[in-house]
């Protein structure tokens, strides 16, 4: 009889997670936690401003401390041709500054000793003399004629430009334009945000020299990426090389790039030959490591009266910081910004994008996000908001009308992407059930005469997850394939390694059900391990929800191969041809005679002890996946709020999700990404970013300033499932870790705009914090967070 | 020089003044020799090696190295080791028996109250606090007793789902 998939942990069941036993006693293993003997201690010490020329570093006062081993300083490291490393978007960074400091935070000097309290003691007896410069801290100013060059150290590098890149069909987007009897404009910010994971970034870099080995226990989302990296920065052999990630307090893409911090500790391990740990404190965290967004949107959509879109343009100027230090697909200098109005049938669209640098953090991360989607899906979700309005069509309706139809797939958009599935259509109803939509106008009217404004939001989105065919998804060269290896132990339990790193994401737990489904092996029978590059198979890691849409993916494949394997093990043992074999979940058995069969575990066994003459031992195998597309989960979130027009204080009365991520592996894991996810969503709209004084001073440079929801601010969540299996992906499952950081925001900024529309407003900038929403109301005009922006033609 | 850390170090380095303070710590008395300034929750994590308790902010903020004192929850970032002197402290590795799981812990694993872990800790010792006082609190209550504690990965609504399943289980208990 086959096996009950849900009893057995596959593919569905909401499976109680592994990894919690041991974070729920206080058993995980975060790199802070490790300690190795004769372990030292660096401490870094930063910039406290945006923009100057070093004139002089005096470390000899930090010598001077008891316990000191060693002090750093850029030019030591530039002795050691270790000053700059490469960033993942073809750029430099100073690991310590060596001419220049080009933020505020920057990396100066390190400190290596036997304790933190007395590294951290030292940094502060080294000092530094500054000559300060102009700070730039907007790309308006970036881009000011004769404004102060950034990177000087750049041969050829005019003004501040980082790039210029477009896509899409201009002339046909212009004709569009030409024939629209309507014309809705749109502008808007998105603010910089940070990740901010709990935990920090750190590592404990140790250098053997007997063996000429360096082991890194590092947070990194991607280890095999740092591997190479550091091959290169290093010049030490790759196989000589071990990048070990343990637990991770949380990524969200700020774990992705390689900081100065980790390179540092390297050269200090070299040096000393002992292990030295770095441990970023939050400041460090929020002020030098990978932020997300701080782009500057505009956009027309060209619309029939009828409301049918026509043609949609945008511009963006993005702000980079100090260095180029996007983590994406090479090939893309503005992300996946062109994947913006995926969901919605547009005949042609173009896109120009330039990107400047300024006197900040560098970054540009996929912060929950497949790179920056999150802000082509909110300009997206914005300008739809408004073009609805102008038409004076309803918000639903004119987003039914111009959303792609269920028998138009495989649709190729007006930029080239070709979404494959979906059910836009049912998940719009779904929502528009669950949050009352027929019934809001009334209650808007009630609420009026209570004194009191409703809003409500809606945000539509397909996003391209799964990063991605080798075709066109590269990091500096690696194409972003990823990887599993599975061996089955003769007792029929297994192990099974990956490429990606969880940060929380549950693959400890899922990943083992993809196992359970494909071989009816019970998931609590495999062991899954990730992160060590001495064991894991070559992967990109995890972020941009690649995991399950890749790596899953690799999961399912290479459990095939074993299965194929197992299956001329059956013939064998049987004694029958292969051909009369049947499966069903965790057994082979004869066509003819479905009584006589051999479990899984049998045919494990057998491949140690009894197998067909000529035949290789074992049960085990690799696989290596390269997805012949992206996946494209839909999402269609709902947000109702109200406004207090005497504060401007905003409450969130209700937020109904309904995602569509194709088929859910374990659905309580899902859900917990989907709420995480909404909870960012919100927490940008109303409360979190970061900002720059005009000197450059980072405000949201700590948890007093960088405001971060707590359990009594983040709403309820409602959650609906639609399920549109991916059609090329093996288990149907398309991703799910960001769609509600991506579409959400939108949905949050779209209701409390609907509530303030009466007014004639039609955008305010994120965060929506009273103050705004109040001046909204007060004035009728648009809230902007930028300064103006000039976008040129 | 000795690790300013290590339980009761047999000289301490000259140049350090270091004090002599006896706590106890789920249960157990521990002497230990610290720098006056080093604060509880390094004491916690290096010197007693209990790395359950973690640190996530410079700021008194998130709540992740949160510990029970004399059954109160604290935030050990934000007190010296020193001032525990003489008192009782209950981390997470005092949460579990040998053999069973505290209700909160089981909870939390039932009710998906975690991702990454590392706020989960603080959370259940906040919880744990907030269920000693008051046994059957409202979803509002457990909301506001967790709010010095900042989660990025969940969205709380499961947090707050764990706590309500811990308490339920351990009224049963009780009765
Ligand atoms: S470490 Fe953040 S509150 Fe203590
Ligand atoms: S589970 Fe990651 S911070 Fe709470």
């Amino acid at each position: 009889m086959a096996l009950d998939e849900i009893k057995i942990g596959g593919l569905g069941a909401s499976r109680r997670r592994v990894e919690d036993n041991r974070f729920i006693r206080g058993k995980g293993n975060y790199v802070d936690d490790i300690v190795l003997p004769g372990m030292l201690h660096m401490e870094l010490l930063r910039s406290p401003v945006a923009h100057a020329r070093i004139k002089s570093i005096d470390v000899s006062a930090a010598w001077e401390v008891p316990g000191v081993r060693l002090v750093l300083t850029g030019e030591m490291m530039a002795a050691r041709n270790l000053a700059w490393m490469p960033t993942l978007s073809y750029d430099t960074q100073a690991v310590l500054a060596t001419d220049k400091v080009r933020f505020q935070g920057q990396e100066v000097a390190a400190v290596i000793a036997d304790d933190p309290y007395i590294a951290k003691d030292a940094c502060q007896r080294i000092v530094v003399e500054y000559e300060q410069l102009p700070a730039i801290v907007n790309p308006l100013q970036a881009m000011a004629a004769g404004a102060e060059v950034i990177r000087d150290d750049k041969e050829n590098q005019e003004g501040n430009k980082v790039f210029d890149w477009e896509i899409g069909d201009k002339s046909a987007t212009d004709k569009a334009f030409a024939d629209a009897d309507v014309i809705s404009k749109m502008e808007c910010h998105y603010p910089r945000s940070h990740p901010s994971p709990m935990e920090t970034c750190g590592s404990i870099a140790d250098y053997n020299r007997a063996t000429g080995k360096l082991t890194v226990y590092m947070t990194s989302q991607a280890p095999h990426i740092v591997r190479a990296a550091v091959a290169m920065v290093a010049e030490l052999p790759e196989h000589m090389i071990r990048i070990v990630s343990p637990d991770l307090g949380g990524g969200f893409g700020n774990k992705v790039p390689i900081y100065p911090g980790y390179v540092v500790s390297i050269l200090a391990s070299i040096l000393l030959e002992c292990p030295v740990k770095w441990i970023e404190d939050k400041t460090g965290n929020l002020i030098s490591t990978g932020f997300g967004r701080d782009v500057y949107l505009q956009g027309e959509l060209a619309l029939r009266k009828d409301g049918k879109i026509l043609g949609m343009r945008m511009k963006t100027i993005s702000d980079h910081g100090a260095f180029y230090a996007d983590a994406q697909p090479s090939k893309f200098k503005i992300g996946l910004m062109h994947s913006t109005f995926a969901a919605y049938d547009i005949p042609a669209a173009h896109l120009f994008s330039t990107g400047y640098y300024t006197n900040k953090a560098p970054g540009g991360v996929a912060y929950r996000c497949s790179f920056r989607v999150t802000e082509a899906m909110f300009f997206q979700e914005r300008m739809i908001h408004g073009a609805a309005n102008d038409l004076g069509m309803d918000q639903a309706e004119f987003r039914r009308m111009n959303l792609v139809k269920d028998d138009m797939f495989p649709y190729r958009t007006a930029f080239g992407f070709l979404t494959d599935s979906g059910q836009y259509g049912k998940c719009l109803d779904i929502g528009m059930k669950a949050i009352g939509y027929d019934t809001f106008q009334a209650e808007k009217a009630e609420a009026r005469k209570r004194g009191k404004l409703l809003g409500l939001g809606i945000s539509t989105m397909t996003e391209p997850l799964g990063a991605g065919n080798s075709r066109e998804y590269d990091i500096l060269g690696i194409k972003m394939f990823d990887s599993a290896e599975l061996r089955i132990h003769m007792s029929g339990k297994g192990i099974l390694r990956t490429g990606a790193m969880n940060q929380g994401q549950g693959h400890q737990t899922t990943w083992a059900q993809i196992v359970a489904h494909e071989l009816g092996i019970p998931a609590e029978d495999i062991t899954v391990e990730e992160g060590d590059t001495d064991t894991a198979p070559f992967g990109m890691g995890t972020y941009a929800s690649r995991s399950t849409p890749v790596a899953g993916a690799a999961v399912a494949m290479v459990a095939r191969k074993v299965r194929a394997k197992a299956r001329k093990i059956a013939a064998h043992l049987l004694e029958v041809s292969e051909e009369d074999i049947e499966w069903e979940l965790g057994r082979f058995y004869v066509r003819s005679n479905k009584e006589r069969g051999v479990t899984i575990q049998d045919c494990a066994m057998a491949a140690y002890s009894n197998l067909p003459d000529g035949m290789e031992p074992g049960l085990e195998n690799n696989a290596y996946y390269d997805p012949p597309n992206l996946t494209w989960p839909f999402a269609a979130y709902f947000v109702k709020v109200e406004v207090d027009p005497e504060t401007g204080v905003w409450d969130v009365l209700k937020v109904v999700a309904v995602d569509d991520c194709g088929v859910r592996i374990n659905p309580m894991v899902v859900e917990g990404q989907i709420m995480g996810g909404l909870t960012e969503a919100y927490a940008m709209s109303s409360m979190q970013y970061q900002t720059y004084d005009e000197e450059g001073n980072c405000i949201g440079s700590n948890y007093m300033d960088y405001l971060l929801p707590t359990a009594w601010e983040t709403p309820g969540f409602e959650l609906y499932e639609v399920v549109t299996p991916c059609p090329h992906h093996p288990i149907g499952a398309k991703g799910v870790g960001e769609c509600a950081t991506v579409a959400g925001p939108a949905a949050f900024v779209n209701a409390v705009v609907d509530a303030v529309g009466h007014t004639g407003v039609r955008n305010i900038d994120m965060p929506m914090m009273p103050n705004r929403v109040y001046e909204a109301l007060q004035t009728g005009k648009d809230i902007s967070g930028m300064p103006p922006v000039k976008m040129g033609d | 020089m000795t690790s300013l850390y290590d339980e009761v170090a047999p000289t301490p380095a000259a140049d350090v003044p270091t004090r002599r303070i006896t706590l106890n710590v789920n249960g157990e008395d521990r002497t230990v020799d610290v720098e006056p300034r080093l604060l509880l929750a390094h004491l916690i994590r290096q010197g007693l090696k209990m790395t359950g308790t973690h640190t996530g902010c410079d700021t008194t903020n998130c709540g992740a190295c949160t510990i029970l004192f004399e059954g109160r929850p604290i935030k050990s970032c934000t007190m010296l080791a020193v001032q525990a002197d003489g008192h009782n402290i209950e981390t997470v590795e005092g949460m579990a028996s040998a053999s069973e799981l505290h209700p909160i812990q089981e909870g939390f694993k039932e009710e998906h109250g975690l991702h990454c872990g590392f706020c989960t800790p603080g959370m259940m010792l906040a919880a744990k606090a907030l269920l000693a006082e008051n046994p059957d609190p409202t979803e509002d209550e457990i909301r506001w007793a967790l709010s010095g504690n900042l989660c990025r990965c969940t969205g709380y609504q499961n947090i707050v789902k764990s706590v309500l399943w811990a308490a339920k289980k351990m009224r049963a208990e009780s009765n």
